[in-house]
């Protein structure tokens, strides 16, 4: 156990100094592979964001049914009774057209206009919730309300909220590929960086092989070497995004101002950015064994 | 224990460096290799080592076939040898201190005990003021006993060296060679290949005669 310990010490610490001995070349490197990676992390940063947006709007299958302004109390009355009753209706709310205003006048910042205005120029109106989450009963249960007596306009508040997933179910296929392609350059850069690395060592892996020296010794600074460039890589990207954020988000503040609304960027969650830095040291890892499987076997002492 | 029987090495263009070889060097031995160049003294060291295998025949030491080794039990078996090299193989990036510490590190000795180990090696050879030198600063008879002390550090059973006088005056080669006997007085079996028995000085020993590839008897 010791002797495992201090063979992977000396390992990571030899794999330190070389990374040390050579600063603007590895410094080069680590910035290429940063660059690389901020690219899919950057999309994926804005998907989440997105999908966090979307998700504060309720993706379950909901109709909002506007009645005509005219509509009596009456009436009100039987459409309430006919949605309790009817089997695809989960529940509903009912919102009155002052309420409703009220809620403009909250909501929105527009209380300006609202209270310029004579008479409230909104329908009574009921949020239904539907059982099934099935696109052909929802658009039934449509068809259906809308035929109802006094009924004005139904429509399917899913349908905008599917529309925006589809186009961020479109944006991850974007990420996953941006990832796999950039995931490969960073594979490459770190095959070219450890196959220079082994040929300037030679002498050494030939000595070392001489005393005794097992191929998992020789092996593991270059693997090392790989992993820590990966884990440096993940880091500048993780602040390439962070700086992007912040200036996005500085500029946001002007537009959060201007439509009262409540937006700003998150950037990666805690699990997020580790998950980052393991993927990106295990690329590193990835691309240096691929190069050490390759390029050390041609050492051999003579 | 080393013990070669039957031994021959042909060499993939034809040239046959060792026929027939057959002997037994016993635990703590000091056996000395003699022959022009080109005899196969450093061939006969390099098999011991499994640095090349045998065409035919058996290579016993420590108990154990090396021709028959599997790659990864290599490593192993060159642990237990310490080996002085024709060329020296010094590296050169590092200081005195730290070549010899190379053997203890791929044994992965912590780094205090590797410490007190390389220190009584380089004392032992006389270069324990040298330690933080670096390797193209020490004379030619230095540069060899570092190549001793890191033969020596990690305590081998077995000590080969290949012709380690080379290029050495009397004096020095007088006292690598009582460097030598020092180490066969302490129960180590040491080998070494020369091109010469004057350089003996007329000392009794085993000698191993090699002629174009054969034992002479």
């Amino acid at each position: 156990m010791n002797t495992w310990l201090s063979l992977h010490w000396h390992a990571f610490f030899l794999a330190l100094r070389r990374l040390a001995s050579t600063p603007y070349a590895s410094l080069l490197n680590i910035i290429v592979i940063g660059v690389a990676f901020s690219l899919p992390t950057g999309v994926y940063i804005l998907l989440e964001n997105l999908q966090t947006f979307s998700g504060q709007t309720s993706g379950e299958p909901q109709l909002s049914l506007f009645l005509e302004l005219d509509t009596d109390k009456a009436t009100i009355a039987k459409i309430e009774s006919r949605l309790k009753q009817h089997p695809q209706v989960a529940n509903f709310q009912f919102i009155s057209k002052d309420s409703a205003l009220k809620q403009l006048k909250q909501g929105s910042g527009l209380t300006d206009v609202v209270d310029s205005l004579t008479q409230n120029p909104l329908p009574d109106a009921f949020i239904i919730n539907a059982k099934s989450a099935a696109p052909e009963v929802l658009e039934q249960l449509r068809a259906e309300i809308q035929k109802w007596p006094k009924a004005e306009h139904v429509q399917l508040d899913s349908a905008w909220t599917k529309r925006l997933e589809a186009l961020l179910k479109l944006g991850q296929l974007a990420v996953l590929i941006l990832t796999a392609l950039l995931s490969f350059a960073l594979v490459v850069v770190t095959f070219n960086t450890i196959r220079l690395q082994i040929l300037t060592k030679r002498d050494e892996i030939e000595v070392s092989k001489l005393i005794g020296a097992t191929s998992g010794f020789i092996r593991r600074p270059f693997l090392y070497f790989g992993a820590i460039q990966g884990v440096a890589g993940g880091v500048i990207a993780w602040l390439i995004i962070a700086i992007v954020i912040h200036l996005i988000n500085s500029e946001l503040t002007n537009l959060v101002q201007l439509y009262a609304i409540d937006l700003h960027l998150y950037h990666l969650s805690f699990e997020d950015s580790i998950s980052l830095l393991l993927f990106s040291s295990w690329l590193g890892w990835i691309g240096a064994w691929l190069s050490v499987a390759s390029h050390l076997w041609q050492i051999e002492p003579k | 224990m080393i013990s070669f029987s039957n031994v021959y090495k042909r060499y993939p263009n034809g040239f046959d460096a060792l026929k027939n070889i057959d002997f037994t060097i016993k635990l703590g031995e000091m056996v000395f290799i003699t022959g022009h160049s080109g005899a196969g003294k450093s061939t006969l060291l390099r098999l011991i080592a499994a640095i090349e295998r045998p065409t035919i025949g058996d290579i016993i030491v420590n108990n154990k076939n090396v021709g028959m080794l599997k790659r990864r039990a290599i490593p192993f078996l060159r642990r237990n040898l310490g080996m002085v090299f024709q060329d020296q193989k010094i590296l050169f990036d590092r200081s005195v201190f730290d070549n010899v510490l190379l053997p203890l590190q791929i044994c992965g000795f912590d780094h205090r005990s590797a410490t007190g180990r390389v220190r009584a090696a380089l004392d032992k050879v006389g270069l324990l003021n040298r330690e933080k030198a670096h390797p193209i600063t020490l004379s030619g008879g230095e540069r060899q006993r570092l190549c001793i002390a890191r033969a020596v550090v990690n305590r081998p059973s077995i000590l080969i060296a290949d012709e380690p006088t080379a290029n050495l005056d009397a004096d020095y080669t007088k006292d690598i060679m009582n460097m030598f006997k020092s180490f066969h007085q302490v129960g180590v079996t040491i080998l070494i290949a020369i091109p010469d028995t004057r350089l003996l000085g007329g000392s009794q020993q085993r000698i191993l005669a090699l002629n174009h590839g054969k034992l002479a008897t």
